[in-house]
């Protein structure tokens, strides 16, 4: 297929000057502008956080070691928490929706360009916020330079007497500010995936990624909102005296922790289900097969954003809540996992008999599914509200959202950004630096998560600064910083890729992977207008039908 | 772009989807609902655990006029969306100042109330549990009414200036979503804080 961009002959476009070009990316409006400022901002703060965490990782290296003191590791480890989260999980994801959503469902934009650009902005200063707390949160007080409350900042820690100065003020009002950002991005999208379809594009047709980020955008609604009021309630006790978690008037330290993890909780799954989106539009690809079970994979995702609204308090066990509280959400917990089981079976079943091409984007999949299986057996070890009465607050648990977090997370996101890539910058990515990147990251992936198990089940606690020696620590914990940093090795090939592709890499054309998405009909980078003409679709997978007429998918669903 | 065109099209089936400013305005109440919901909760859970008065039985009355403003206000908003639609703009216009009249008159009953219970009975966001959920979660609601009350007055103003016509109709019935939403919500508040909750 030709590029469809639109020509006018006899007119020449003169080169601009740069400040012409950052006014038009400052003021853009562009759902694929705005897309790519999100993941670029997310990138950038990846690496802030990852460096947070090699730091945290050589004051663990040694028992006794004195590389940070104690209160810097505190303000470490909360800033590295609450920017991977918040600055580095949901941007990320928000921008790949952002970019592809328009895209695969035949639209020109989003619903609101502006209120696009309005979230991005708020997203972007609420980074900005926390990241000032390191310069103004002194204040008149001279405590504290960054927020040390964790990111879960459990009351009453974050209470006046506790926190002093404004650091906690910044931690506050960053998360305030980037959650009406997500709900606006939130709203945008299903709005978008609701009403801007093309001609054609019935629900049952729409690609997975569209689904699974329609389901996500809804959680974001209801999930997110909690947080923003549970800060508005913070707020109001710093600043106004209020007294909802001031134990000293009746107030209640629990009632946070409720109002954090019904946030907290469908959080880790506002992360994982556009990863899942991810894997639901790569693995078909490589391995050459429609998609098995589509039907069944937007049930269990609906399934899944149902029922994690209320397993929350599972991470509360050890709070002492009733043993018929326990027993709720331990089963609901459990039960979440069936439908997670069905999705990894699905993903399977597409594989199963395809020719698998085992390209970077498909080889991050493939470990995405092995880390996410564990990832999640871990979780269902933990959802047992016996095992982890002895294992909260430990190592343990922190290996086990790492695992999720780093082992699936994050192997998506490097697995979309290799696959769409050449869609966003018309360029490949360079297929040999890709795979040292995979093989190496994969490689201090295990090193540091699959051995940050043991420390845990030896009883190390989580957000120690240091530790005796002779406890059976200290070999697991040097092997854990050291796969720390052959996986910053991995992120700097990765961003060395990113910045030589972009300018040497091979030229991609419009469907480099022989795809079926209607984002690799039109020329990449698409032009400003996606389509020129809105494109009619009859089936699930638009461009397999126009590549082979002769039997097309639409015949069969 | 005929590359594109579907090798096999559909019988040219009407392609309607639903209206975006309906879908964002139903998602952004999702939200708000949550929102609230929070607040609610925390109002609920803290009812009667106050150390110190005021109490809400001791001091809060019933601000039974008020609320048949507000919810009143809620059909007269509804019809002025549907006399838009039928381009009747002069019974729209007189409806549209009728409901921000209602609206103004329930925060003037709630600004009385709160001057009553700081002047008369030293109730402050600061002075227990109960000032604390009180006004915090008739605060917000208040502050979703004010928010109304600015969007509906700006439309009002475009109405006298002679702008609002059939063709934005669909736009002010968004607006009446939202009215009806902040309506629905004193529904529960009032049920929370005025009935449950003394």
């Amino acid at each position: 297929m030709s590029s469809n961009a639109i020509t006018i002959p006899g007119v020449q476009i003169n080169e601009k000057p740069w400040v012409d070009t950052l006014h038009e990316w400052v003021t853009t409006v562009d759902h694929k502008r705005l897309g790519v400022l999100y993941i670029l901002y997310a990138l950038l703060f990846l690496v802030i956080a990852g460096v947070e965490a090699l730091i945290i990782r050589i004051q663990l290296m040694f028992p006794h070691n004195h590389f940070v003191s104690p209160e810097v590791f505190n303000r470490l480890f909360t800033l590295h928490g609450t920017t991977m989260v918040f600055f580095m999980g949901m941007p990320i994801l928000f921008g790949f929706a952002n970019y592809l959503v328009p895209l695969m469902i035949g639209a020109r934009d989003m619903a609101f360009p502006r209120l696009n650009a309005f979230s991005f902005w708020l997203s972007a200063l609420g980074g900005f916020l926390l990241y000032f707390s390191l310069v103004g949160a002194n204040g008149l007080y001279g405590a504290g330079n960054a927020p040390d409350v964790g990111w879960w900042a459990y009351a009453p820690l974050t209470a006046r007497a506790f926190s002093p100065g404004h650091s906690t003020d910044y931690w506050t009002l960053a998360l305030l500010v980037s959650g009406f950002g997500s709900i606006g991005t939130a709203i945008n999208i299903i709005a978008t995936i609701l009403c801007m379809r093309c001609p054609g594009m019935k629900l049952n047709r729409m690609p997975l990624l569209a689904w699974l980020n329609l389901v996500m955008a809804g959680m974001v609604l209801i999930a997110v909102s909690p947080l923003t009021a549970a800060q508005a309630m913070l707020l109001i006790d710093r600043y106004l005296g209020g007294h909802f978690f001031d134990t000293q008037a009746g107030g209640s330290a629990v009632l946070w922790m409720h109002f954090f993890w019904i946030f907290g909780h469908p959080e880790v799954y506002i992360l994982i289900i556009p990863c899942f989106a991810f894997m639901s539009e790569i693995i078909p690809v490589f391995s050459r097969k429609p998609i098995f079970g589509y039907p069944v994979m937007v049930a269990a995702t609906l399934c899944i954003g149902f029922v994690s609204m209320s397993v929350w308090a599972h991470h509360m066990f050890s709070v002492g809540m009733s043993s018929y509280t326990n027993s709720f959400f331990t089963i609901t917990t459990m039960a979440v996992g069936v439908p997670t089981g069905i999705k990894i079976f699905n993903w399977l079943g597409t594989m199963w008999g395809g020719r698998i091409q085992f390209k970077v984007p498909m080889l991050f999949c493939i470990a995405f599914l092995f880390q996410f299986l564990i990832a999640g057996l871990t979780g269902v070890m933990l959802g047992s509200a016996a095992f982890a009465s002895q294992l909260t607050l430990s190592y343990f648990v922190v290996a086990h959202f790492h695992y999720t977090l780093v082992g699936g997370v994050v192997f998506a996101v490097f697995a979309a950004i290799y696959y769409w890539y050449p869609k966003i910058t018309g360029r490949m990515l360079n297929e040999t630096l890709g795979k040292w990147h995979f093989w190496l990251f994969l490689i201090g992936f295990h090193l540091t998560f699959d051995l940050m198990h043991f420390p845990g089940l030896l009883g190390m606690p989580r957000r120690i600064y240091t530790y005796e020696p002779g406890r059976g620590w200290n070999t697991l914990n040097l092997l854990v910083s050291i796969g720390a940093f052959i996986q910053a090795i991995a992120i700097l090939l990765f961003v060395a890729n990113l910045i030589i592709s972009y300018f040497k890499g091979a030229k991609a054309g419009n469907d480099p992977w022989d795809a079926w998405t209607l984002e690799w009909s039109i020329s990449s980078p698409p032009p400003a207008y996606n389509f020129a003409s809105i494109p009619v679709v009859a089936s699930r997978r638009p461009l397999w039908d126009l590549k082979h007429p002769e039997d097309p998918d639409s015949r069969y669903e | 772009m005929s590359a594109m065109a579907n090798p096999f099209p559909e019988a040219s089936a009407a392609w309607s989807l639903p209206d975006r400013g309906k879908v964002a305005m139903a998602s952004l109440i999702v939200a708000e609902s949550a929102i609230f919901t929070i607040f609610v909760v925390a109002y609920l859970f803290y009812v009667g655990k106050s150390i110190t008065g005021p109490t809400p039985r001791e001091v809060l009355e019933t601000p039974i006029f008020y609320t048949i403003c507000l919810l009143s206000s809620s059909l007269t908003v509804h019809l002025a969306a549907k006399s838009l639609a039928r381009d009747r703009v002069g019974a729209f216009l007189g409806l549209w100042v009728l409901t921000v009249v209602l609206g103004g008159t329930f925060m003037y009953g709630t600004g009385q109330e709160w001057h009553r219970l700081i002047y008369q009975h030293g109730l402050t966001i600061s002075t227990n549990l109960f000032g604390t959920t009180y006004y915090s979660l008739v605060g917000l609601h208040a502050f979703h009414v004010t928010a109304g009350l600015i969007m509906l007055l700006i439309v009002a103003i475009f109405a006298l200036a002679g702008r609002v016509r059939a063709q934005q109709s669909r736009r002010v019935e968004v607006l009446a979503m939202y009215w009806h939403f902040v309506d629905a919500v004193w529904v529960v508040v009032f049920t929370v804080v005025y009935v449950l909750g003394r």
